[in-house]
């Protein structure tokens, strides 16, 4: 307990200068743009937590971002840049869609069968990364990202080819899903209590699966070095490509909740960005399971709470991707920093020992573009 | 095909001959800019706006270079002062470009600007076919022409260019030979990311014209993966620049044809992303130029092995 709560302090005074830089940043960005900094701020907080409609937004929000973590912080374990995590959450919404539209029954049977649906499909897609790493040697940054597109893709031509609505192709979307399908929500809100315990759950699946399993174990051993990992007697090629099913199980998932529980159709942008996000979560969260969840929390107040600036300031709405673009890029250069001038002051005995649990320390990938 | 066909097919590869010139100096030197894609798009955004105000689209280049230049320089200096890891930055770097440029160009969407002018070269645009493919085009072009041609000779009829392999390919070695290796890699990072500046403004001051969100259309990632199949050799990765110049003019050509296709036409690149990838790594790929020593060179070709990481002393 004790160290848990020196690894808190330790994270939030290390955290905290690059965090008060970036936030005086945006606020001058602020200024420079004509805008009220202030007045903008009180207008995101109320936007994501002002009242009960926008809390259940927010955990709404919530829930996609950190499922995707979760399941990246299973890649970033085995060392792999899963940037296909995007089409992965893609496709398991078209997966929940098919489902969705073509099963029948109450929502007993066809709620549990979208989700795992979803789920099937991401672990399809992601599998697809690993195989074309493990098997063709195309670096997973690049199979993920080519598949990333081609899942956008996909949705597309799904939704304005077979799927379109009766009469009309627009990307606006499919019809939307008949009440059965639809996630139940909380009064008259749009939270999901089903939703939000289904993120929970996956936390603290992947928390337990990286803490307390041999193939939690395991798969660190084949991040760290593969190759030693496979001289072990460690079937590497088998952790890879279970690393990837593992977080397209996940994203998927997150992708079926877009779904049925937050669109009820399916839309281009069915994925949200939450896939991309996720990334910036976890080297956020210095690739810790522990962490993914409150950071998580706060990338979707500054998302949702963007909303409203966009809404009374007419800013566009990717404020909220440039406010936790310079968060994350402040964060880990001022965790690198901190990590040489500790260095620094231990003289320079040791070699480059990256940070331990440094966000954005731990170089996950060595070797960048050769595969292993 | 018609030999107007074939120009707009080299002028539609420009941005990308000169995005994957640049990443291959950079990857030489051992420092991966990942961002490109969000390189390329805020410095079209900076390169139109720049060049909208001045009415110079030598202005707008100017600052597109020096904005691409500026994100490399922050991953090197991650990289080299603080040991962080050149993916995570570039990814960092990635996202928050392609937001920033939308949030600040928000007002110039859609606005009409300067356009390179065009200039047919003379004498040289009269050579049959090679002429109106090549040189009756505009600086804009040129400019990778010469780009590509300098970057080939300096990376391998130059002593300068040999110790930029060394940094990237054995940092100590090179450390041992008295090679300021870290400086090395700031100057090539750098110049790689002012010719990733350069392809934004040749997006938007060429071959675009204005700017919209999405204007790279993904290219930039694409530039990514043609570094890799272009074996860190700029000619070949020209080559493969050309290639997916080629499908671009050839999906919009293809469109008004079969109007149904459009989204599997515009999916394509992605997909030969991948397929080439694959194939590059082939056993058979690299075995195929075994007995000619020429296309073996060209063929051959490993990725730097110092990749990625960070040189320090010791």
């Amino acid at each position: 307990m004790k160290v848990w709560r020196a690894d808190v302090a330790r994270r939030v005074s290390s955290g905290a200068w690059p965090v008060v830089a970036a936030v005086a940043l945006v606020l001058l960005l602020f200024v420079a743009m004509g805008q009220p900094p202030f007045r903008a701020a009180k207008l995101m907080w109320e936007g994501a937590v002002g009242d009960r409609y926008s809390i259940g937004n927010t955990l709404m929000a919530w829930v996609p971002l950190v499922l995707a973590a979760a399941g990246l912080v299973v890649t970033f374990a085995a060392g792999l840049w899963n940037i296909g995590v995007e089409g992965q959450v893609v496709v398991g919404a078209i997966a929940a869609t098919f489902v969705a539209r073509e099963m029948p029954g109450p929502s007993i049977a066809l709620i549990p069968a979208c989700l795992v649906a979803g789920m099937a499909g991401g672990v399809l897609w992601a599998a697809l990364v690993g195989v074309l790493k493990t098997r063709g040697k195309v670096n997973e940054i690049f199979g993920g990202l080519g598949l990333d597109f081609v899942a956008s893709g996909l949705a597309v031509y799904l939704i304005i080819g077979p799927w379109k609505r009766a009469g009309i192709a627009s990307t606006s979307g499919t019809d939307l899903f008949r009440e059965q399908a639809h996630l139940p929500t909380f009064a008259n809100t749009t939270l999901s209590f089903v939703a939000v315990g289904l993120a929970i759950a996956g936390v603290v699946a992947v928390y337990l699966l990286m803490r307390g399993t041999l193939f939690g174990l395991r798969l660190k051993a084949v991040g760290r070095n593969p190759r030693s990992a496979f001289l072990m007697g460690i079937p590497t090629e088998r952790y890879v490509i279970g690393a990837f099913a593992i977080c397209g199980a996940l994203a998927g998932l997150a992708g079926a909740i877009q779904a049925i529980g937050v669109w009820h159709k399916l839309v281009p942008s069915i994925s949200g960005g939450y896939g991309f996000l996720g990334i910036l979560v976890v080297l956020l969260a210095g690739f810790s399971a522990v962490w993914i969840a409150p950071i998580a929390l706060f990338f979707v107040m500054i998302s949702v709470g963007a909303t409203q600036l966009t809404l009374w300031l007419g800013l566009h709405s990717a404020i909220g991707g440039v406010i936790q673009g310079l968060l994350v890029l402040f964060v880990i250069l001022g965790g690198g920093w901190q990590v040489r001038r500790r260095r620094a002051r231990q003289g320079t005995a040791e070699g480059p020992s990256v940070g331990e649990g440094a966000p954005g320390g731990p170089a996950p990938v060595e070797q960048v573009e050769a595969g292993v | 095909m018609d030999t107007a066909t074939i120009a707009s097919i080299v002028g539609a590869a420009t941005p990308l001959v000169y995005a994957v010139v640049g990443e291959t100096i950079s990857e030489k030197a051992g420092v991966v800019n990942l961002s490109l894609e969000g390189s390329i798009m805020l410095s079209a955004m900076t390169g139109f706006v720049a060049a909208y105000y001045t009415h110079s689209v030598w202005v707008g280049f100017l600052a597109a270079i020096a904005v691409g230049a500026l994100m490399a320089a922050i991953i090197a200096f991650a990289s080299i002062e603080l040991s962080l890891n050149q993916i995570a930055v570039g990814f960092v770097l990635t996202l928050l470009g392609i937001k920033l440029s939308s949030f600040l160009g928000n007002s110039f969407v859609g606005r009409q600007g300067e356009a390179v002018p065009h200039m047919a070269i003379p004498g040289l645009e009269r050579i049959p076919f090679i002429g109106p493919v090549f040189f009756d085009q505009n600086l804009a072009v040129y400019g990778s022409y010469v780009v590509l041609i300098l970057a080939y000779l300096f990376m391998y009829r130059t002593r300068r260019g040999l110790e930029l392999q060394a940094v990237g390919e054995r940092p100590e070695a090179a450390y041992a030979r008295g090679i300021h290796v870290n400086g090395m890699r700031y100057l090539y990072a750098i110049v790689g990311g002012g010719l990733a500046g350069a392809a934004g403004a040749a997006f938007s001051l060429d071959v675009i014209l204005g700017w919209r969100e999405g204007l790279t259309s993904n290219f930039g990632w694409i530039a990514l993966a043609i570094v890799i199949f272009g074996g860190w050799n700029p000619l070949r990765a020209a080559v493969g620049a050309y290639l997916f110049g080629a499908l671009r003019v050839g999906a919009s050509q293809l469109q008004p044809v079969f109007p149904s296709l459009s989204q599997v036409l515009g999916l394509f690149p992605f997909v030969l992303m991948i397929l080439l990838l694959v194939l590059v790594y082939l056993p058979k790929f690299r075995t195929l130029g075994d007995r000619h020593g020429l296309v073996r060179r060209f063929l051959a070709g490993d990725p730097p092995g110092a990749l990625g990481t960070s040189f320090r002393r010791e």
